[in-house]
Protein backbone atom coordinates (compact mmCIF):
# COMPACT_ATOMS: atom_id res chain seq x y z
CA UNK A 1 0.00 0.00 0.00
CA UNK A 2 1.37 3.37 -1.35
CA UNK A 3 1.31 6.49 0.12
CA UNK A 4 -0.50 7.52 -2.97
CA UNK A 5 -2.84 5.25 -2.37
CA UNK A 6 -3.63 6.49 0.82
CA UNK A 7 -3.96 10.07 -0.39
CA UNK A 8 -6.01 8.57 -3.78
CA UNK A 9 -8.14 6.50 -1.40
CA UNK A 10 -8.83 9.32 1.23
CA UNK A 11 -9.86 11.87 -1.84
CA UNK A 12 -12.36 9.52 -3.27
CA UNK A 13 -13.44 9.02 0.32
CA UNK A 14 -14.41 13.10 1.07
CA UNK A 15 -16.52 12.92 -2.21
CA UNK A 16 -18.23 9.93 -1.64
CA UNK A 17 -22.04 10.36 -1.24
CA UNK A 18 -21.37 7.92 1.89
CA UNK A 19 -19.28 9.89 3.05
CA UNK A 20 -21.35 12.83 3.73
CA UNK A 21 -24.55 10.99 4.52
CA UNK A 22 -22.99 8.80 7.10
CA UNK A 23 -21.61 12.17 8.71
CA UNK A 24 -24.27 13.53 8.91
CA UNK A 25 -26.57 10.45 10.59
CA UNK A 26 -23.64 9.84 12.91
CA UNK A 27 -23.74 13.58 14.01
CA UNK A 28 -27.33 13.50 14.43
CA UNK A 29 -27.60 9.94 16.68
CA UNK A 30 -24.87 11.15 18.74
CA UNK A 31 -27.51 14.26 19.43
CA UNK A 32 -29.99 11.85 19.96
CA UNK A 33 -28.18 9.98 22.24
CA UNK A 34 -26.93 13.03 24.26
CA UNK A 35 -30.08 14.36 24.52
CA UNK A 36 -31.62 11.25 26.28
CA UNK A 37 -28.23 10.74 28.66
CA UNK A 38 -28.54 14.26 29.84
CA UNK A 39 -30.98 14.91 32.66
CA UNK A 40 -31.62 18.42 33.67
CA UNK A 41 -33.70 20.34 31.55
CA UNK A 42 -31.77 23.12 30.42
CA UNK A 43 -29.16 20.92 28.86
CA UNK A 44 -32.17 18.35 27.55
CA UNK A 45 -33.03 22.09 25.66
CA UNK A 46 -29.17 22.77 24.89
CA UNK A 47 -28.25 19.31 23.12
CA UNK A 48 -30.91 19.58 20.54
CA UNK A 49 -29.88 17.08 17.83
CA UNK A 50 -29.54 19.27 15.16
CA UNK A 51 -27.61 21.75 17.13
CA UNK A 52 -25.09 18.84 18.34
CA UNK A 53 -24.90 17.04 14.57
CA UNK A 54 -24.10 20.85 13.36
CA UNK A 55 -20.93 20.70 15.96
CA UNK A 56 -19.86 17.53 15.03
CA UNK A 57 -20.14 17.40 11.56
CA UNK A 58 -18.52 20.66 11.06
CA UNK A 59 -15.60 20.16 13.24
CA UNK A 60 -14.79 17.13 11.17
CA UNK A 61 -14.99 19.03 8.16
CA UNK A 62 -12.94 21.63 9.50
CA UNK A 63 -10.52 19.34 11.76
CA UNK A 64 -10.01 17.49 8.22
CA UNK A 65 -10.18 20.34 5.90
CA UNK A 66 -12.74 18.97 4.06
CA UNK A 67 -14.92 20.91 1.35
CA UNK A 68 -18.22 22.06 2.60
CA UNK A 69 -19.53 21.22 -1.61
CA UNK A 70 -17.79 18.13 -0.72
CA UNK A 71 -19.64 17.05 2.58
CA UNK A 72 -23.24 18.28 0.18
CA UNK A 73 -22.41 15.49 -2.04
CA UNK A 74 -24.16 12.98 0.33
CA UNK A 75 -26.00 15.18 2.43
CA UNK A 76 -28.32 16.87 -0.38
CA UNK A 77 -29.89 13.39 -0.06
CA UNK A 78 -30.84 14.20 3.43
CA UNK A 79 -31.57 18.23 2.09
CA UNK A 80 -33.51 16.41 -0.33
CA UNK A 81 -36.00 14.82 2.49
CA UNK A 82 -36.83 18.04 3.54
CA UNK A 83 -39.50 18.49 0.83
CA UNK A 84 -41.26 15.84 1.99
CA UNK A 85 -41.23 16.31 5.84
CA UNK A 86 -42.37 19.72 5.25
CA UNK A 87 -45.49 18.49 2.96
CA UNK A 88 -46.18 16.13 5.87
CA UNK A 89 -47.05 19.24 8.30
CA UNK A 90 -50.24 18.33 6.88
CA UNK A 91 -50.82 15.90 9.44
CA UNK A 92 -50.16 16.96 12.70
CA UNK A 93 -52.58 20.07 11.17
CA UNK A 94 -54.77 17.89 10.11
CA UNK A 95 -55.37 16.53 13.71
CA UNK A 96 -56.20 19.52 15.13
CA UNK A 97 -57.84 20.81 12.36
CA UNK A 98 -61.44 21.38 14.89
CA UNK A 99 -58.84 24.32 16.59
CA UNK A 100 -58.49 26.69 13.60
CA UNK A 101 -61.64 27.78 12.83
CA UNK A 102 -61.77 29.53 15.91
CA UNK A 103 -58.39 30.61 15.72
CA UNK A 104 -58.15 31.89 12.58
CA UNK A 105 -58.44 35.75 13.42
CA UNK A 106 -55.87 35.71 16.13
CA UNK A 107 -54.13 33.91 13.40
CA UNK A 108 -54.35 36.27 10.72
CA UNK A 109 -53.58 39.57 12.95
CA UNK A 110 -50.45 37.88 14.71
CA UNK A 111 -48.81 36.38 11.99
CA UNK A 112 -48.79 38.88 9.28
CA UNK A 113 -47.49 41.61 12.34
CA UNK A 114 -45.19 39.77 13.45
CA UNK A 115 -43.84 39.31 10.00
CA UNK A 116 -43.77 42.91 10.00
CA UNK A 117 -41.79 43.83 13.28
CA UNK A 118 -39.29 41.15 12.71
CA UNK A 119 -38.29 42.44 8.98
CA UNK A 120 -38.34 46.08 10.08
CA UNK A 121 -36.33 45.17 13.36
CA UNK A 122 -33.58 42.97 11.95
CA UNK A 123 -32.76 45.85 9.23
CA UNK A 124 -32.72 48.91 10.91
CA UNK A 125 -30.79 47.03 14.66
CA UNK A 126 -28.07 45.88 11.86
CA UNK A 127 -28.52 49.40 10.03
CA UNK A 128 -27.96 51.69 13.86
CA UNK A 129 -25.41 49.44 15.08
CA UNK A 130 -22.75 49.72 11.88
CA UNK A 131 -23.53 46.21 10.06
CA UNK A 132 -23.21 46.16 6.47
CA UNK A 133 -26.14 46.72 4.12
CA UNK A 134 -25.56 42.99 3.15
CA UNK A 135 -25.84 41.46 6.29
CA UNK A 136 -29.15 44.17 6.88
CA UNK A 137 -30.56 42.69 3.53
CA UNK A 138 -29.97 39.26 4.39
CA UNK A 139 -31.61 39.88 7.68
CA UNK A 140 -34.30 41.03 6.84
CA UNK A 141 -36.42 37.65 5.81
CA UNK A 142 -34.63 35.77 8.47
CA UNK A 143 -37.72 34.54 10.06
CA UNK A 144 -39.10 32.99 6.54
CA UNK A 145 -37.81 29.07 6.19
CA UNK A 146 -34.63 28.40 4.66
CA UNK A 147 -35.63 28.44 0.58
CA UNK A 148 -37.97 31.41 1.40
CA UNK A 149 -34.80 33.42 2.84
CA UNK A 150 -32.13 32.58 0.05
CA UNK A 151 -35.01 33.67 -2.76
CA UNK A 152 -35.94 36.58 -0.77
CA UNK A 153 -32.68 38.11 -0.11
CA UNK A 154 -31.65 37.50 -3.35
CA UNK A 155 -34.35 39.23 -4.80
CA UNK A 156 -33.74 42.35 -2.37
CA UNK A 157 -29.66 42.68 -2.80
CA UNK A 158 -28.66 40.52 0.46
CA UNK A 159 -26.53 37.07 0.57
CA UNK A 160 -28.84 34.59 -0.45
CA UNK A 161 -26.42 31.63 1.32
CA UNK A 162 -25.92 34.27 4.52
CA UNK A 163 -29.42 34.54 4.29
CA UNK A 164 -29.84 30.69 4.70
CA UNK A 165 -27.02 30.89 7.65
CA UNK A 166 -28.97 33.56 9.49
CA UNK A 167 -32.20 31.77 9.17
CA UNK A 168 -30.16 28.41 10.52
CA UNK A 169 -29.38 30.22 13.13
CA UNK A 170 -32.60 31.47 14.50
CA UNK A 171 -33.95 28.31 13.83
CA UNK A 172 -31.49 26.49 16.21
CA UNK A 173 -31.58 29.26 18.73
CA UNK A 174 -35.50 28.82 18.83
CA UNK A 175 -35.21 25.12 19.32
CA UNK A 176 -32.50 25.84 22.11
CA UNK A 177 -34.77 28.69 23.72
CA UNK A 178 -38.22 29.29 22.24
CA UNK A 179 -40.18 27.03 24.91
CA UNK A 180 -38.16 28.05 28.36
CA UNK A 181 -38.89 31.96 26.99
CA UNK A 182 -42.08 31.48 26.47
CA UNK A 183 -42.72 29.87 29.60
CA UNK A 184 -41.20 32.55 31.35
CA UNK A 185 -43.88 34.87 29.78
CA UNK A 186 -46.10 32.92 31.12
CA UNK A 187 -47.39 32.06 27.50
CA UNK A 188 -49.04 28.58 28.64
CA UNK A 189 -51.62 27.84 25.65
CA UNK A 190 -50.03 25.04 23.50
CA UNK A 191 -51.87 26.60 20.50
CA UNK A 192 -50.17 30.23 20.92
CA UNK A 193 -46.87 28.35 21.82
CA UNK A 194 -46.63 26.54 18.83
CA UNK A 195 -47.98 29.94 16.21
CA UNK A 196 -45.22 31.48 18.37
CA UNK A 197 -42.21 29.47 18.26
CA UNK A 198 -43.29 28.82 13.65
CA UNK A 199 -43.55 32.12 13.30
CA UNK A 200 -39.94 32.98 14.90
CA UNK A 201 -37.94 30.18 13.93
CA UNK A 202 -39.39 28.48 10.64
CA UNK A 203 -39.07 24.74 10.56
CA UNK A 204 -36.19 24.20 13.25
CA UNK A 205 -38.50 25.41 15.67
CA UNK A 206 -41.64 23.38 14.71
CA UNK A 207 -38.95 20.12 14.99
CA UNK A 208 -38.55 21.03 18.66
CA UNK A 209 -42.58 21.95 18.95
CA UNK A 210 -43.82 18.78 17.47
CA UNK A 211 -41.21 17.06 19.92
CA UNK A 212 -42.65 18.51 23.19
CA UNK A 213 -46.05 18.50 22.59
CA UNK A 214 -48.60 17.19 18.95
CA UNK A 215 -50.70 20.37 19.49
CA UNK A 216 -47.27 22.86 19.83
CA UNK A 217 -45.83 20.79 16.67
CA UNK A 218 -48.85 21.05 14.34
CA UNK A 219 -49.64 25.24 15.15
CA UNK A 220 -45.80 25.81 14.87
CA UNK A 221 -46.16 24.35 11.21
CA UNK A 222 -49.07 26.16 10.12
CA UNK A 223 -47.00 29.22 11.62
CA UNK A 224 -44.26 28.45 9.40
CA UNK A 225 -46.37 28.02 6.40
CA UNK A 226 -48.47 31.10 7.16
CA UNK A 227 -45.44 33.37 7.86
CA UNK A 228 -43.53 32.16 5.28
CA UNK A 229 -46.17 33.60 3.12
CA UNK A 230 -46.16 37.22 4.94
CA UNK A 231 -42.41 37.69 4.51
CA UNK A 232 -42.59 37.05 1.39
CA UNK A 233 -45.03 39.64 0.48
CA UNK A 234 -43.83 41.88 3.09
CA UNK A 235 -40.06 42.00 2.23
CA UNK A 236 -40.68 43.88 -1.25
CA UNK A 237 -43.08 46.29 0.28
CA UNK A 238 -41.65 47.04 3.53
CA UNK A 239 -38.21 47.71 1.52
CA UNK A 240 -39.77 50.65 -0.19
CA UNK A 241 -39.91 52.39 2.89
CA UNK A 242 -36.85 51.37 4.71
CA UNK B 1 -52.06 -11.66 6.10
CA UNK B 2 -48.61 -9.67 4.27
CA UNK B 3 -45.34 -10.98 4.04
CA UNK B 4 -43.20 -9.63 6.57
CA UNK B 5 -40.73 -7.34 5.01
CA UNK B 6 -37.85 -5.06 5.73
CA UNK B 7 -40.06 -1.83 5.26
CA UNK B 8 -43.14 -1.63 7.10
CA UNK B 9 -45.86 -2.37 4.76
CA UNK B 10 -47.25 0.97 3.15
CA UNK B 11 -44.43 3.28 4.29
CA UNK B 12 -43.27 3.58 0.71
CA UNK B 13 -47.26 4.07 -0.85
CA UNK B 14 -47.43 7.05 1.85
CA UNK B 15 -43.85 8.35 0.75
CA UNK B 16 -45.67 8.17 -2.90
CA UNK B 17 -48.64 10.55 -1.51
CA UNK B 18 -46.21 12.76 -0.03
CA UNK B 19 -44.10 13.47 -2.98
CA UNK B 20 -47.03 13.68 -5.38
CA UNK B 21 -48.42 16.63 -3.11
CA UNK B 22 -44.82 18.23 -2.88
CA UNK B 23 -44.19 17.87 -6.93
CA UNK B 24 -47.93 19.57 -7.54
CA UNK B 25 -47.30 22.03 -5.47
CA UNK B 26 -43.92 22.95 -7.17
CA UNK B 27 -45.37 22.53 -10.19
CA UNK B 28 -48.44 25.17 -9.47
CA UNK B 29 -45.70 27.21 -7.55
CA UNK B 30 -43.86 27.46 -11.09
CA UNK B 31 -46.74 27.94 -13.27
CA UNK B 32 -48.29 31.04 -11.09
CA UNK B 33 -45.59 32.73 -10.49
CA UNK B 34 -46.24 32.16 -6.14
CA UNK B 35 -43.70 33.74 -3.64
CA UNK B 36 -43.67 31.08 -1.50
CA UNK B 37 -41.62 27.26 -1.45
CA UNK B 38 -43.20 24.64 -3.35
CA UNK B 39 -43.50 21.94 -0.41
CA UNK B 40 -45.00 24.82 1.52
CA UNK B 41 -47.78 24.76 -1.11
CA UNK B 42 -47.78 20.78 -0.87
CA UNK B 43 -48.86 21.11 2.55
CA UNK B 44 -52.01 23.20 2.18
CA UNK B 45 -52.80 20.58 -0.73
CA UNK B 46 -51.90 17.31 1.65
CA UNK B 47 -54.79 19.29 4.75
CA UNK B 48 -56.94 19.95 1.82
CA UNK B 49 -57.07 16.30 0.41
CA UNK B 50 -56.77 14.73 4.48
CA UNK B 51 -59.63 17.12 4.97
CA UNK B 52 -61.65 15.82 2.25
CA UNK B 53 -61.18 12.25 2.54
CA UNK B 54 -60.66 11.65 6.23
CA UNK B 55 -58.62 8.78 5.86
CA UNK B 56 -58.62 6.57 9.27
CA UNK B 57 -55.25 6.52 11.49
CA UNK B 58 -53.73 3.53 10.21
CA UNK B 59 -53.92 4.76 6.47
CA UNK B 60 -49.87 4.46 4.44
CA UNK B 61 -49.79 8.49 4.11
CA UNK B 62 -50.31 9.25 8.40
CA UNK B 63 -47.83 6.67 8.85
CA UNK B 64 -45.14 7.77 6.55
CA UNK B 65 -45.53 11.66 7.96
CA UNK B 66 -45.11 10.84 11.57
CA UNK B 67 -42.48 8.40 10.51
CA UNK B 68 -40.77 11.05 9.04
CA UNK B 69 -41.65 14.08 11.24
CA UNK B 70 -40.43 12.15 14.12
CA UNK B 71 -36.62 12.83 12.69
CA UNK B 72 -37.51 16.45 11.53
CA UNK B 73 -34.55 17.93 12.83
CA UNK B 74 -32.27 16.01 10.73
CA UNK B 75 -32.95 16.87 7.77
CA UNK B 76 -31.86 20.64 8.57
CA UNK B 77 -28.07 19.50 9.54
CA UNK B 78 -26.83 20.00 6.40
CA UNK B 79 -28.20 23.44 5.84
CA UNK B 80 -26.84 24.35 9.18
CA UNK B 81 -23.69 23.02 8.64
CA UNK B 82 -23.07 25.59 6.17
CA UNK B 83 -22.63 28.47 8.71
CA UNK B 84 -19.05 27.13 8.94
CA UNK B 85 -18.25 29.29 5.35
CA UNK B 86 -19.59 32.39 7.16
CA UNK B 87 -17.61 32.13 9.95
CA UNK B 88 -14.96 34.84 9.70
CA UNK B 89 -18.26 37.21 8.47
CA UNK B 90 -20.28 36.22 11.45
CA UNK B 91 -17.21 37.27 14.00
CA UNK B 92 -16.34 40.53 11.90
CA UNK B 93 -19.81 41.66 12.45
CA UNK B 94 -20.79 40.06 15.79
CA UNK B 95 -22.38 42.02 17.19
CA UNK B 96 -25.06 43.90 15.06
CA UNK B 97 -26.00 40.11 14.02
CA UNK B 98 -26.05 39.21 17.41
CA UNK B 99 -28.73 42.39 18.63
CA UNK B 100 -30.23 42.50 15.71
CA UNK B 101 -30.99 38.68 15.74
CA UNK B 102 -32.04 38.54 19.14
CA UNK B 103 -33.91 41.51 19.64
CA UNK B 104 -36.17 40.85 16.82
CA UNK B 105 -36.93 36.76 17.52
CA UNK B 106 -37.69 38.06 21.34
CA UNK B 107 -40.20 40.75 20.31
CA UNK B 108 -41.71 38.77 17.43
CA UNK B 109 -41.64 35.57 19.43
CA UNK B 110 -43.44 37.48 22.80
CA UNK B 111 -46.08 39.40 20.46
CA UNK B 112 -47.57 35.87 18.64
CA UNK B 113 -47.62 34.60 21.77
CA UNK B 114 -49.29 37.04 23.41
CA UNK B 115 -51.39 38.19 20.93
CA UNK B 116 -52.70 34.90 20.31
CA UNK B 117 -52.88 34.20 24.27
CA UNK B 118 -54.97 37.45 24.08
CA UNK B 119 -57.60 37.18 21.30
CA UNK B 120 -58.36 33.24 21.70
CA UNK B 121 -59.45 33.93 25.25
CA UNK B 122 -62.47 32.56 26.46
CA UNK B 123 -61.24 29.13 24.78
CA UNK B 124 -60.12 26.19 25.96
CA UNK B 125 -56.60 26.08 26.48
CA UNK B 126 -55.46 22.42 26.01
Amino acid sequence: MSADRIVETWDWVQSSPAFGLLLTLIGYRIGRELQQRVARPWLKAVTQPVLVAMVVVGAVLLVFDIDYADYLVGASLIVFLLGPATVALAVPLYRQVHHLRRLAVPILVALPLAAAVSITLGLLLVRWLGGSEELALSMAPKAATTPVAIALAEQIGGIGPLAAALAVTIGVFGAVAGPGVLTLLRIRDRRARGLAIGAVSHGIGTARALADHPVEGAFAGLSMGLTALAISVLVPLLLLVL
Amino acid sequence: MRPVTGVRPGLISGLTWLLVCQLAGELVVRLLGLPVPGAVLGMVILLALLCWRRPPETASVLRAADALLRHLQLFFVPAGVGLITFLALLREEAVPLLVATLVSWFVALALVGGLVTLLGRGEPAR
